[in-house]
């Protein structure tokens, strides 16, 4: 009798700090038992930049800034049968989300990259342009959560989720079903 | 004359009652939380939130301003109930700029510990309304970002009755009603950082900051770090 075959498991961070990917390492010794279990394809940690099959489980990481994410996140729901947002990043925005409240500005990524890039008090940017090479993905109007581009299955809140409670919303759903976090174990910071 | 004590029903325990109280301060004493956003401990109830709202004889009503009665049989922690609190909680969450990461109010945030309790972690089709409101850093010891309000009117109340100052309160109709600062900014009030209007228990979000006071709790030390919201009554009946 053949074994059973491992759930295929794709990540990615968007617009994200790359926090919640450490918080996957954080599952520490676990791995060995999570691995047992599933195989990664297109993920920072096999550093695979595309689909090579179709993945069972989808783990997003960030919010959508630009367009390269949204073409991602996109390329990710059609090639995973459950998509789980992983941190408030892909689930509302997140840090990123604050340049969406920037005040008093009719245009407000552009207030924000002439401050980041220009008129920021400690900036030292010789060449006083804002970058605009034509490789670079263009920016969105606002920082947009996973949910307003694709419909997102699970969500894991936190900032960064904790090992454990990544860990265990894996397990349960590698298991055949989620039954909740408990809400001790809820964060959102 | 004075009617006598009663017992009246919540959630299948029998709970005494006094004349004149509400269904939710008969429940606080009986150590029974009903999970309540708009209302304080010291303040007068408003009913606004309706977090708080319980099936009294099967009709939908706030917990703080319906008064308790003989015999009346109150549902409150039952899956349907649950899942309206929780929408109200999520609800608010979109309507104003919720970031607990960069919030200071994180961790000591009665949203954010309502929506533990209430086990808000389903994805959402609800837009973030995303409101771009000024800040008001006028006064030297207070700053106030309105986009995380969540017009409990707690500093209303706790600015009227308790200080007498009447700083705060509400403007617009509908949707559109906002609490407001009776003046053009706080600055030209007399807002005190030592009101209690101004104190961190009033405010249940991150709207109302005391300046220079930020971040000095570590994680792992904050209110609801201890216990989520309400334990300090539900834990109270078994002392």
């Amino acid at each position: 009798m053949t074994e059973p075959r491992k759930a295929r498991v794709a990540t990615v961070s968007l617009a994200g700090c790359f926090g919640c990917h450490m918080a996957i390492l954080d599952i520490d010794e676990r791995l060995i038992e999570l691995m047992k279990l599933v195989e990664f394809d297109r993920s920072p940690l096999t550093d695979m930049k595309t689909f090579t099959r179709r993945c069972d489980i989808g783990i997003i990481e960030g919010g959508c800034c630009n367009e390269e994410n949204v073409h991602v996140l996109r390329d990710f729901r059609r090639n995973c049968d459950v998509l789980i947002a992983i941190g408030q990043c892909a689930i509302m925005g997140g840090l990123p989300a604050m340049r969406n409240a920037i005040m008093h500005s009719d245009a407000p990524l552009r207030e924000c990259l002439e401050e980041a890039y220009i008129t920021g008090r400690y900036i030292r940017n010789t060449t006083h342009n804002i970058p605009n090479d034509p490789a670079l993905p263009l920016l969105l109007d606002q920082v947009y959560p996973c949910s307003d581009v694709v419909q997102i299955d699970y969500q894991i809140p936190g900032c960064a989720p904790s090992g454990d409670v990544i860990f265990n919303m894996l397990s349960q759903l590698l298991a055949g079903r989620f039954h909740g976090f408990g809400h001790e174990n809820i964060r959102f910071d | 004359m004075t009617s006598p004590d009663f017992t009246f029903v919540i959630d299948g325990r029998a709970i005494p009652g006094k004349p004149g109280q509400t269904i939710m301060e008969a429940a606080d004493a009986a150590g029974i939380y009903i999970p309540r956003l708009c209302d304080h401990e010291g303040l007068r109830h408003q009913g606004g939130c309706r977090v708080c709202t319980v099936k009294a004889a099967g009709r939908s009503v706030s917990a703080c301003t319906q008064p308790a009665a003989p015999d009346l049989v109150v549902e409150s922690e039952t899956p349907h109930i649950n899942k309206l609190r929780r929408d109200l909680v999520e609800m608010l969450f979109h309507e104003g700029n919720h970031l607990c990461p960069i919030c200071e109010a994180s961790g000591n945030c009665e949203l954010q510990a309502m929506a533990y309790r209430l086990d808000m972690t389903a994805p959402t089709k609800m837009p973030y309304l995303e409101p771009c409101r000024e800040l008001d850093v006028s006064h030297p010891d207070i700053a106030l970002d309105t986009n995380r309000c969540i017009s409990c009117g707690r500093c209303i109340r706790a600015s009227q009755d308790v200080d007498h100052k009447g700083v705060f309160g509400y403007v617009g109709r509908g949707i559109h009603r906002r609490v407001a600062v009776n003046g053009s900014d706080l600055a030209h009030t007399d807002a005190a950082v030592t009101d209690h209007a101004i104190s961190a228990e009033v405010c249940p979000v991150g709207c109302i900051l005391r300046k220079r006071v930020g971040f000095a709790t570590p994680i792992g030390e904050r209110e609801f770090d201890h216990g989520p919201i309400g334990h300090e009554i539900e834990g109270g009946s078994s002392d």
